[in-house]
């Protein structure tokens, strides 16, 4: 496997602005070093798209920044303070949908369960609910069951539960990587559009090299075995972005380009 | 001939006790074991009508239902525990391996001496007997939850006790009732016997008087009885896990 001949960037970290710091993560598991070492900061209302050959260890670094995992070395911190269990403020979309839902529940008890959670009075549920269900485009289908609707509404479903903690950063693990071209364009925009509304910070893990231009201030991309970043693109491109008109410019194209030579010469 | 799908299927035991009523008739058997059809009919429309067999059914069930109840209880609080912390699970393995296969009926000598004759006892074999059942199907339930699910209760941050309320119960529930259903059926079996063998109540102790009575006509219709009412009961059960876990166990039966 040949090395990139890329310069290793890493961000330097600046504790005092950065809303989710990783500093010389490692973590091993099952004896096996899977990430040696990452250290990245996010900011506050930041859009990070993280790409990567697949097991390079994209998976593993979002659960890191959720909690689910623990360091084996170097800290991962939440405003300053260390992470030692999933926290409210930070909220994760999964990317199997359709395993994240509780199938006994319709999709306005998908969002209760959040909000009984944060200890939301059961007065005041219903119209949350309805108001998180449209702000998701779901108006109408609070009573449906997950597996009476599609994937798109599925994953919609979902963050909108996710929505439903207030949550100051959205962790995504290719949320859309299952759903079909028309539907992942549509949910990139609705996404877009709800984060610039509420102003929360955005990890987004995902395959499609395109999306993460598309959608992120910044692209990180992860080298495998062990994963370490192994490049950072800060992309500035107007916002409101344009599925026509962005992936026309001429810098998004030479993104790409460079992000295809990444994930071509990690691989 | 042309019959509806739904008679086919009792023809053949028809059949056979027409020629059973026959033969018992024609050979004119004289046995304390056997009886005719018809004279079984008789003896159970009269054990019906004089109200003996329903108060035995009453007494059997009762047994038979406490006993599911205390067992079950304790085999799905230790069957969650069990399936959702390794550590406990392997602490407790050798001991429930070791406990598990000493047959409920074996227990008698020692509840008798314990509890005495009547319904506490029975209820204490039944109940070890559905202990079992229950705490190895919701083991298995608990653990075979989609591993998602738990982790969408660990970032939601909800309690422990919320977790098994609102994720792991509901995710394991129609996996659970089955359990319940299957162990019904062992309550019934376990509580009648423990009647034939020494408790001096219910089902199990209408055949001992009938049988010591010279009454096989009473005694085959008690057994044909207790029979009807194991159907039932599991129909029943098999009714109510379809009306309540239609949905879930479809979405089960996928995963
Ligand atoms: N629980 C685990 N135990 C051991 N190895 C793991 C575990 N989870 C993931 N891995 C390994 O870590 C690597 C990174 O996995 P993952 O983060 O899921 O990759 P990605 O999401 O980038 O495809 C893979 O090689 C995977 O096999
Ligand atoms: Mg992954």
């Amino acid at each position: 496997m040949a090395e990139p001949a890329l310069a290793l960037v890493q961000s330097s970290p600046s504790p005092a602005r950065a809303q989710i710091a990783f500093d010389n993560v490692a973590l091993m598991l099952g004896g096996k070093a899977i990430i040696n070492t990452i250290s990245l900061d996010v900011a506050a209302g930041e859009i990070l798209c993280v790409v990567g050959a697949s097991g390079c260890g994209k998976t593993t670094a979002l659960r890191l920044a959720a909690g689910l995992y623990q360091p084996t070395g170097g800290s991962v911190r939440f405003e300053g303070e260390a992470m030692r269990a999933p926290r409210r403020e930070i909220a994760v979309v999964f990317q199997d949908y359709g395993k994240a839902l509780l199938p006994w529940r319709t999709a306005a008890g998908n969002i209760s369960l959040a909000l009984e959670t944060i200890g939301m009075p059961s007065a005041q549920r219903e119209a949350r609910i309805t108001e998180l269900l449209a702000k998701v485009g779901l108006a109408g289908h609070a009573a449906k069951y997950p597996t009476e609707m599609s994937g798109g509404m599925q994953q919609r479903l979902q963050i909108a539960r996710c929505l439903a903690q207030d949550p100051k950063v959205l962790l995504m693990d290719e949320p859309f990587g299952a759903l079909d071209a028309m539907t992942r364009q549509g949910l990139q925009d609705e996404m877009l559009a709800l984060v610039a509304s509420t102003g929360a910070t955005v990890v987004f893990v995902t395959h499609d090299l395109e999306e993460a231009i598309y959608l992120g201030d910044r692209v990180i991309g992860l080298l495998p075995h062990p994963g370490r970043v192994g490049l950072e693109l800060k992309i500035d491109l107007p916002r409101p972005r344009d599925q026509l008109a962005t992936r026309e410019h001429p810098e998004f194209l030479r993104l790409r380009r460079a992000l295809f030579d990444f994930i071509k010469a990690s691989e | 001939m042309i019959l509806p799908e739904r008679i086919k299927p009792a023809l053949l035991p028809l059949a056979a006790l027409l020629i059973f009523e026959i033969w018992m008739r024609l050979a004119d058997v004289q046995s304390d074991s056997l009886a005719p059809p018809s004279a079984i009919a008789l003896a159970l429309a009269g054990a019906l009508t004089d109200g003996s067999l329903l108060a035995a059914t009453r007494d059997t069930l009762a047994a038979a239902f406490a006993g599911l109840a205390l067992g079950g209880a304790i085999g799905l609080v230790l069957g969650i525990a069990l399936g959702l912390s390794h550590v406990f699970d392997r602490l407790m393995e050798v001991t429930i391996e070791a406990i598990r296969p000493i047959p409920s009926v074996a227990l008698l000598p020692i509840a008798l001496i314990a509890l005495g004759f009547g319904y506490r006892m029975e209820i204490a074999i039944v109940s070890f007997a559905c202990v079992w059942p229950v705490l190895i199907m919701t083991r298995a339930a608990v653990g075979g939850i989609e591993p998602r699910l738990i982790e969408v209760a660990r970032v939601l941050r909800l309690s422990q006790l919320d977790r098994v309320r609102k994720i792991v119960i509901p995710a394991a529930l129609p996996r659970i009732f089955l359990a319940f259903r299957l162990a019904a059926g062992i309550a019934l079996i376990v509580a009648v016997t423990v009647e034939i063998a020494i408790n001096p109540l219910g089902l199990g102790a209408g055949i001992m008087t009938a049988q010591q009575a010279l009454r096989p006509d009473l005694m085959l219709a008690y057994l044909v009885w207790i029979g009807v009412t194991g159907f039932a009961l599991n129909a029943a059960l098999m009714a109510a896990q379809k009306t309540l876990f239609g949905r879930a166990a479809a979405i089960g039966d996928q995963a």
